[in-house]
């Protein structure tokens, strides 16, 4: 038997986190299989390293899938794996607990630890707590954190084969899609992200204060949900428990309190900065580095450091 | 066009939950609980469509011991127009859910069945959809417009960096994301007549569905704490620990 790996889709090249999801599917010792949808580059994916085969499946359906067609996809395939596993990303998340359904076995949802063929850590009470989860033994079908993991390197060698989908179902179509788009990095995988709240005040301000200092590091730009609901940024960049969780190796929170279902989103960065006036925010306790000031006068302060030592 | 709305009894979320002493399960005796969230969303879309005459009935299901007939009665003074209480262990995981709500969305001839996207104590966002597979009907999850037009559903759901629009066709499963829509408040008239209303028990045990958990929980534990960070006192000195120690900055 084998492990499977969904591959997100990406517009060109691979997914960071497709080569994490490649990494943790090394876990079980068996040869690792990678599933291509669309139009995605299958000769891209075949240098991941440790992907002994990659599955191309490119119908017209599947080059911006939905559920029903990714999940009747994986069910013809599922009864020749061990395992099913992607990063946890919004096909996975839609498709394959429908896959686990149509198969009547359990599936675990986001794992940041693999112990066992069928054990795993996973956090619960956004990230308050920490499970460790059995699932029985038989067809495993889990997403993972894939920032937990280390991409696989981009020097395999694997065989390519085109595979038929089944043919479209029609009651559930794809109309349209939106995407923020932009120069920026993805907030999921971004180096460093720099993140405001609510303090910001406004839409302008927001973008006035946090979007120079972003262009200054490469950053992506977050927000919490009480800046995103005040529409100072869009839903996108939502970050926490119910938003995008990031694990950068630099992240700046800038005027942000630290909700519990905000820092749930934050708490894999390698080094956490706040900047807030108020020294009791929980998100100062977090910090690494946490420096008790006005946002509007530290900011563009930090600017005009970074900047004057740039042209230094 | 009638919908069932499944309602999850979860701990607060400004609760600080922790593990009992012997870690073998998170520790809610005595925390306050609450409607899941994500539910009161997927409510009130349900009972708005009521309102505006798209839907005929709203019936609310909650699966657990007792107490779930307390947000039972809360979703009846939210605006359901019935609920039912799925009596079953505490130890349901989301495939057993699932299989529930299959059972009652086909008993009561259901066209729509809303759920959260996520309940907040487990995460794991997998009911809606693995409901959606039993039944074999379409899905859309972490809605966040909704819009009915005859059997046909026009539907926004927020995804990774942006949002897609989706058209389904009814019968369907649909999930809720925080922004749906601003939940209405309880009154408390309307919290005081719901107390007299009956609520219907189901016993899931004699239904004849295979309920074992394929999920076991092991251990429960406190993750590790990120090491205490320390105060600096300046932008610049900021930006010297940034470069020098933590060296995330060239
Ligand atoms: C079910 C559920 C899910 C949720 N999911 C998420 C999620 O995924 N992500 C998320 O972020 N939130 C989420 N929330 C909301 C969360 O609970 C908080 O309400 C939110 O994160 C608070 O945002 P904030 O820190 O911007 O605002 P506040 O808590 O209001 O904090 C503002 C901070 O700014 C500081 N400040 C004000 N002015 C200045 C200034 N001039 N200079 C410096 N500092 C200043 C204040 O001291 C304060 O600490 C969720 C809530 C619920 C109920
Ligand atoms: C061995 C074991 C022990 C457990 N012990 C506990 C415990 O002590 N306390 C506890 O709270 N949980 C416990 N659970 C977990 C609980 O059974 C899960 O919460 C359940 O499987 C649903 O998972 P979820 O909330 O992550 O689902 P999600 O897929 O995140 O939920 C999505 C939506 O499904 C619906 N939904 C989910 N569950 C229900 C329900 N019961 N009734 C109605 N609608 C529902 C809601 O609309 C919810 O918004 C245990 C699980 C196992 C396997």
């Amino acid at each position: 038997m084998s492990v499977l790996v969904l591959a997100d889709i990406a517009a060109s090249g691979v997914a960071l986190a497709t080569r994490q999801a490649v990494s943790a599917a090394q876990h079980w010792g068996q040869p690792v299989d990678l599933l291509v949808l669309g139009g995605t580059d299958a000769a891209a994916h075949a240098q991941i390293a440790g992907v002994r085969r990659v599955l191309h499946a490119d119908a017209p359906q599947l080059a911006q899938p939905v559920a029903e067609e990714v999940a009747r996809l994986l069910n013809g395939l599922a009864g020749d794996y061990a395992v099913i596993l992607a990063a946890h990303g919004s096909l996975a998340r839609n498709a394959l607990p429908r896959v686990a359904a149509l198969r009547d076995v359990g599936m675990v949802s986001e794992a940041v630890g693999l112990l066992g063929p069928n054990s795993y850590q996973r956090p619960i009470y956004a990230g308050n707590l920490l499970a460790t989860v059995d699932n029985r033994p038989g067809l495993q079908i889990l997403t993972v954190r894939a920032s937990r993991f280390e991409a696989a390197a981009l020097d395999g060698q694997a065989e390519c084969a085109a595979i038929a989908a089944p043919a479209a179902d029609g009651r559930s179509r794809l109309t349209g899609q939106k995407t923020a788009g932009g120069e920026r990095p993805e907030l999921g995988s971004a180096r460093v992200v720099v993140s405001g709240g609510r303090s910001l005040g406004s839409a302008e301000r927001f973008h006035a204060c946090l979007t120079p200092l972003a262009d200054r590091l490469g950053a992506a730009i977050g927000a919490t949900r009480a800046a995103v609901d005040s529409g100072y940024a869009p839903n996108e960049w939502q970050v926490g428990q119910t938003g995008t969780v990031v694990a950068p190796d630099l992240y700046i929170a800038v005027g942000l309190s630290g909700a519990l279902q905000h820092t749930a989103g934050i708490k894999d960065s390698r080094v956490i900065v706040a900047i807030n006036q108020d020294p009791e925010a929980p998100i100062m306790q977090l910090a690494d580095y946490s420096l008790v000031a006005d946002i509007f006068d530290a900011v563009p302060e930090l600017v005009r450091h970074l900047q004057t030592e740039a042209t230094a | 066009m009638r919908i069932i709305v499944s309602i999850k009894r979860v701990v607060d979320h400004n609760v600080q939950v922790r593990p009992r002493s012997d870690g073998s399960d998170v520790d809610t005796s005595g925390v306050r609980m609450v409607i899941n969230p994500f539910d009161e969303n997927a409510l009130e879309e349900a009972v708005r469509l009521r309102e505006r005459g798209i839907a005929s009935e709203v019936v609310v299901v909650s699966f657990g011991d007792a107490t779930v007939q307390e947000s039972l009665r809360q979703a009846i003074a939210l605006g359901a127009n019935r609920a039912i209480w799925g009596q079953a262990p505490a130890a349901l995981d989301q495939l057993a859910v699932a299989k529930l709500l299959r059972h009652v969305a086909q008993r009561e001839e259901a066209s729509l069945v809303m759920l959260g996207k996520q309940a907040i104590d487990e995460d794991a966002g997998q009911t809606a959809q693995m409901l959606a597979a039993l039944l074999d009907w379409p899905q859309a999850v972490a809605v966040s417009e909704l819009a009915v037009d005859g059997d046909t559903l026009y539907v926004t759901r927020e995804v990774d960096g942006g949002s897609e629009s989706l058209e389904i066709r009814l019968p369907a499963v649909v999930s809720a994301d925080l922004r749906l829509n601003a939940p209405r408040f309880v009154k408390l008239p309307d919290l005081m007549k719901a107390k007299r209303q009956t609520i219907e028990t189901l016993d899931c045990a004699a239904l004849g569905i295979d309920l074992s958990p394929r999920l076991q929980r092991a251990r429960v534990e406190t993750p590790p704490p990120r090491p205490a960070g320390q105060r600096v006192g300046s932008v610049a000195e900021l930006i010297a620990k940034l470069r020098n120690d933590a060296q995330v900055i060239a």
